[in-house]
């Protein structure tokens, strides 16, 4: 093989090898960046430090929960109370039911996810099972915590923030918490 | 046999022989087209199926997962077996030839690139006749449909697809390194024909995007079977990243499909127009613009995905923006054949037909970027009608015309015109009964991939059946046609075959020999 060939072979291979590095090593956290400073996708950031903020005591912000399970996730899954009327900066608890009615034990995940878009980077969660799998033994019922502040730098434009969750059954991929429950 | 290919007169064994070891760009080349003709035949069956079920509302010929594994093999087996294929045929064959150089720069990773691609096929078609079936998610095999919902063949897709492109960027590299390397002494990059052009700007771009694509399905093999979760919302990741990186492959694909087609009309207009090409460089210029932004427009595949207003805007303008270049070639085109002493060979007829047909395919097109409209437009035959405008009558019509029109070249025959025309207007006319009434459907709001259909959209489906056996019929006439000029075709002796043609091609005598300079020629 003449050497102009061989130089413009390894050239041409190793862009198709940096191309395909590209793809599976650099697209997928280019696009959770861009995810996550454009909020995009409702993505929510995972555990916030509570800090000492004034509350907005002259706006109300109706926060909505919404409970939905993956395809074939069994579970009974939804919140204890459907809406909320919240002051921006002002903590609050409230609980999502959950009850495993199979004969299995199981183990759960929450994804959480906030509409409208441009929220989604102002709703802090202190506390939230969604931190954490969710292991139920075989018809076992649990009552599932969050806590959250809405921040008061809130856009002006947004008087309803809807929280939802979906529960996926992931046991397969934790034989190691099952083992746990028992 | 000092020199020469083996021949059926060698014995079966040599003959065989041949073909497997064989180096020859020439062979390769039809080999490629060979392969690429038999894969048409078996996803034109595909079609044949679909479109017999969706003759008449309800379910009377096959089940609806069936149905669904149809459409999907059809898609694969009609971009990754027929066209893509094809026009790696016709390049393996032509640009040698067209650049003065005695064979492709690579001959052994030439052969290697074809002979993975029947195994790559043949591991794909095998699904069909597995437990669960063949894919059954669409061509675009979207997560989570093609990973948690997905059939357990799909790590059969998965292998197949890393074959295919594995073999696309070996005959990629094999191109670039021709183009580059081995042109006659005074072929500049400027003088080279439009269709070397294309082919170098596509081949940049299969470089760039299959091993994208090669990187999705291998994040779904690991997400199916080694637990990672990129497009698993379980587990922290998302399945919409799974379509902006399939459309960041995607869309630079749909150009690497017509790209070469834009060549062959680029070499046949002029033919038969008894013209030069009008406005050759900015026919260069704007093949290369198109190409650059073919990776900035993904997004528009994905209007419905809900980006936000910026985005959507950005992409819409942005796709609108390569109608200008796309525009500036079709003017080039019809200012090629404006007071130009027309003939209508074969040929010709394919490559006018492509002009129209193309342009109208664009025009639905640039319908479809219109991100508001998109909304209503998205998967229903509206966009089934699109990209079979651009896909069919773009690249099958030039496939078709420029395998008319190098056939006499190669096997130093003369095909039969009349059949020809026969087989140009039956398909002409079959291709508009089929796709023309699916624009009806889709905007009247028929989803595609469906088996089944509401009565409303009852008679524009038998028509559009009625147009695909039609257009299927032809593709037979085409196939009998070509083995009957190979067998019986009036022999052609004349270099240049067509009075008008020019190039370098032409003037290597008919039919072209095994071996074709062997010494360069010299370019003025």
């Amino acid at each position: 093989m003449q050497t102009s060939h061989r130089t413009l072979l390894a050239k041409l291979l190793a862009l198709a090898v940096a191309m395909f590095l590209f793809a599976v090593f650099v697209l997928p956290p280019l696009y959770d960046l861009f995810c996550e400073i454009t909020g995009i996708g409702g993505r929510t950031d995972g555990k916030y430090e509570a800090v000492e903020v004034r509350v907005d005591t002259s706006r109300q912000v109706e926060v909505q929960f919404v409970a939905a399970n993956n395809a074939e996730m069994p579970w009974e899954f939804y919140p204890m109370e459907y809406s909320v009327v919240v002051h921006p900066g002002e903590s609050r608890a409230v609980n999502f039911f959950a009850h495993n009615t199979t004969g299995e034990n199981m183990v759960a995940q929450a994804i959480p996810n906030v509409l409208p878009n441009n929220a989604a980077d102002y709703f802090h969660k202190t506390a939230c099972f969604c931190f954490d799998n969710q292991p139920l033994a075989a018809g076992e019922q649990a009552e599932l915590g969050l806590v959250f502040i809405l921040d008061p730098d809130l856009p002006d434009s947004v008087n309803t923030v809807t929280l939802s969750y979906t529960l996926f059954d992931i046991t397969d991929r934790t034989a190691l918490s099952i083992s746990q429950i028992q | 046999m000092a020199h020469g290919p083996a021949t059926l007169a060698d014995g079966w064994v040599k003959y065989i022989s041949r073909w497997v070891f064989t180096t020859n760009h020439k062979d390769i080349g039809t080999l490629y087209l060979w392969f690429s003709f038999a894969m048409f035949i078996l996803g034109g069956s595909f079609a044949m199926i679909i479109r017999a079920e969706l003759f008449q509302p309800g379910m009377q010929l096959i089940k609806p997962e069936f149905f669904n594994q149809m459409t999907t093999m059809h898609g694969l087996v009609m971009v990754f077996g027929a066209i893509m294929p094809a026009f790696v045929g016709l390049a393996n064959w032509l640009i040698p030839m067209m650049i003065g150089a005695p064979d492709m720069a690579l001959p052994r990773m030439n052969n290697l690139s074809f002979w993975i691609l029947p195994f790559a096929f043949a591991i794909l078609v095998a699904t069909l006749f597995m437990e669960g079936g063949g894919p059954n998610f669409g061509w675009t095999f979207y997560a989570p449909l093609s990973t948690t919902y997905a059939p357990d063949t799909v790590n059969y897709f998965i292998f197949g697809v890393h074959i295919m492109g594995a073999s696309s960027i070996m005959g990629s590299i094999n191109i670039i390194a021709t183009v580059m390397n081995m042109r006659a002494p005074g072929m500049t990059y400027m003088k080279m024909p439009m269709f070397v052009w294309t082919w170098l700007i596509t081949a940049f771009l299969l470089v760039a995007v299959m091993p994208v694509l090669a990187g999705a399905v291998t994040m779904m093999l690991t997400d199916i079977n080694f637990g990672t979760s990129f497009f698993d919302a379980a587990g922290g990741g998302d399945p919409v990243l799974f379509q902006h990186i399939f459309w960041f492959f995607g869309h630079p694909e749909v150009y690497i499909i017509i790209l070469p087609a834009f060549g062959v009309v680029s070499q046949i207009i002029p033919t038969f127009s008894r013209k030069p090409l009008f406005g050759y460089s900015s026919m260069v210029y704007a093949t290369a613009s198109i190409a650059f932004m073919s990776f900035i427009v993904w997004a528009h595949h994905m209007f419905t995905v809900g980006m936000p207003i910026a985005g959507e805007l950005y992409f819409m303008y942005a796709t609108m923006l390569i109608a200008v270049p796309t525009g500036v070639k079709v003017f080039n085109w019809i200012t090629t054949m404006y007071k130009g002493s027309l003939t209508f060979e074969t040929p010709m007829l394919f490559s006018i037909a492509f002009v129209i047909l193309f342009t109208f395919g664009g025009f639905t097109g640039l319908m479809l970027s219109i991100a508001a409209a998109d909304i209503q437009y998205h998967d229903t035959y509206f966009v089934v009608a699109h990209f079979h405008y651009v896909m069919v009558a773009g690249a099958v019509f030039s496939g078709t015309a420029a395998v008319y029109y190098w056939l006499p070249k190669w096997c130093g025959k003369m095909y039969d015109e009349t059949m020809g025309k026969v087989q140009f207007w039956i398909a002409f006319i079959g291709f508009n009964i089929t796709f023309m009434p699916q624009h009806f459907l889709g905007l009247a709001g028929m989803p595609r991939r469906y088996a089944d259909y509401g009565l409303q959209f009852a008679d524009w489906n038998m028509v559009s059946s009625i147009g695909a056996f039609m257009y299927g019929a032809a593709q037979i006439l085409f196939l009998f046609n070509v083995v009957r000029t190979i067998t019986h075709g009036k022999p052609v002796d004349k270099p240049e075959v067509w009075e008008g043609a020019e190039g370098l091609e032409w003037t290597v005598p008919t039919p072209a020999p095994y071996h074709t300079f062997e010494k360069p020629p010299q370019v003025k």
